[in-house]
């Protein structure tokens, strides 16, 4: 964790450095620290506006959308939007750290807080009713529920970074803005996919049973540890060793947080339905049964 | 109205051992995840005496490592929902329990001592010195809690089984 503090520090650092050209005086400095926050916050706010909005125009026909949602919402645009523009977007063309902090961010936080905020509920209930039926029966389409099941979205998505760091896209991906833009596209949409389907919280019409979804999290889990400890032995071409050790341990200690917090959220889910089974089980119908006879 | 007493009674007796099942399951478990976040801080992190990365790895060993990882992590945050849940329905066997975690945390050291440091090479417990005596307390450790745990479960079962025959004798 040590060295993870100090690599963040380091992201720091270059951002600042990056910010405080000399031979600037204050004036120009805070205008110049502006523009490199404009995009992000062009890019987040309208995002923002839109959950709020639709949540706001919809709850005065259905129920009244959840706050806590609209929050995780927020939180979770931010988050993205701050991976993919702004200062640390900036600094991760030219420092591996940063540009592990924002996958951090865009591939497994990020795409985590969008998926309690119900995106697809939120959707379904603002189209129109026949888009919104439309888009109903491609959720529920074959297709989707191939690329949805737990054991794809992790191939997908742990697949994906395995091709990232150890082939030449690494090094393309620094050449043509066009492959910067559809790799950090995948990063999000398959993380959210993953996420979701270990953890749905909008109607998932393909229920998958619990064991799979373990199973498939624990192996993800691991395949994504072996991965940051081959970047630290095997560093991507173009980057240094250092600060090749210091994303990759990044990597595995910031992947560890986030899986954490997947790991505490499943546990929850069925801490919750095991209670629920209680209840109605037939141990418990017996033992009012029982209960009854005696007295 | 015997057949339903015997049946009820048959529910519970076979709850009260689902419930010691599931409390040495849930020992096991947290026994394996605490053992490996143990390693994590102590030797890891505070002593700084394994390492991130050794470069002798086979990559056999990278993917054992990552999947007992992944797999500790796991087990120690599922085995607290169990127990949660055990206190939930009533049925904790503690000595199950603590037993379990003695097994979990005996066998996790064993693998990781004989496994991953000497079969696979994975990483020493130190570097620089004689591993000689680093080696042999690490695995007689792992031998003594995974016996202390197997003599646990033994005298839980029996004293448990006892007791239940017992409460069937009194109904």
């Amino acid at each position: 964790m040590n060295s993870v503090s100090i690599s963040l520090a380091s992201v720091a650092m270059y951002t600042h450095t990056h910010i405080n050209h000399s031979g600037m005086n204050s004036a120009d400095q805070t205008a110049s620290q502006f523009m490199l926050w404009l995009p992000l916050i062009a890019v987040a706010i309208p995002l923002m506006l839109v959950y709020i909005g639709a949540a706001y125009w919809t709850s005065k026909t259905y129920r009244s959308w959840s706050k806590a949602r609209c929050l995780l919402a927020c939180a979770g645009i931010a988050v993205c939007a701050a991976a993919v523009t702004g200062p640390l977007a900036q600094a991760a063309h030219h420092s591996f750290s940063a540009h592990m902090l924002g996958h951090l961010l865009l591939g497994m936080l990020g795409p985590l807080l969008l998926v309690y905020a119900a995106p697809m509920t939120l959707l379904l209930r603002t189209l129109p009713r026949q888009s919104s039926r439309f888009l109903s029966k491609i959720l529920r389409s074959r297709i989707v529920m191939f690329i949805a099941h737990p054991v794809s979205a992790a191939i997908l998505n742990v697949g994906g970074l395995w091709v990232l760091y150890h082939t030449d896209l690494f090094t393309l991906m620094h050449r043509s803005n066009a492959l910067y833009v559809l790799i950090h596209i995948h990063v999000f949409a398959a993380g959210y996919l993953f996420t979701a389907s270990l953890l749905p919280v909008d109607p998932a019409p393909h229920k998958v049973k619990l064991n799979i979804r373990v199973a498939v999290m624990i192996m993800a889990f691991a395949a994504h540890g072996i991965l940051s400890k081959t970047i630290y032995a095997f560093p991507p071409a173009g980057v240094p060793n250092e600060e090749a050790q210091f994303g990759a341990q990044l990597m595995y200690y910031g992947g560890d947080a986030v899986d954490l917090i997947l790991i505490i959220l499943l546990g929850y889910r069925w801490y919750r339905s095991a209670g629920k089974e209680t209840s109605s089980s037939p141990i418990f119908v017996r033992k009012t049964v029982k209960k009854g006879i005696h007295r | 109205m015997n057949s339903i007493s015997n049946a009820a009674d048959e529910q519970t007796a076979r709850k009260a051992w689902n419930g010691q099942r599931r409390s040495l399951w849930s020992g096991i478990l947290f026994g394996m995840g605490c053992i490996a976040f143990i390693d994590e801080v102590v030797f890891h992190q505070l002593l700084h005496w394994h390492h991130f990365y050794d470069r002798s790895t086979t990559s056999a060993g990278l993917v054992s490592d990552g999947l007992l990882h992944a797999f500790s992590w796991f087990a120690s945050v599922a085995s607290l929902f169990l127990l949660a849940d055990l206190r939930r329905k009533k049925s904790w066997a503690i000595k199950r329990w603590v037993s379990g975690l003695l097994i979990g945390a005996g066998f996790f050291q064993l693998y990781d001592g004989i496994v991953h440091h000497k079969l696979m090479q994975i990483h020493q417990i130190r570097y620089g010195v004689d591993l000689t005596i680093y080696d042999w307390s690490w695995n007689i450790a792992g031998a003594l809690l995974l016996i202390a745990g197997v003599v646990g479960l033994f005298a839980s079962g029996r004293h448990s089984s006892s007791a239940e025959q017992k409460a069937f004798k009194d109904e």
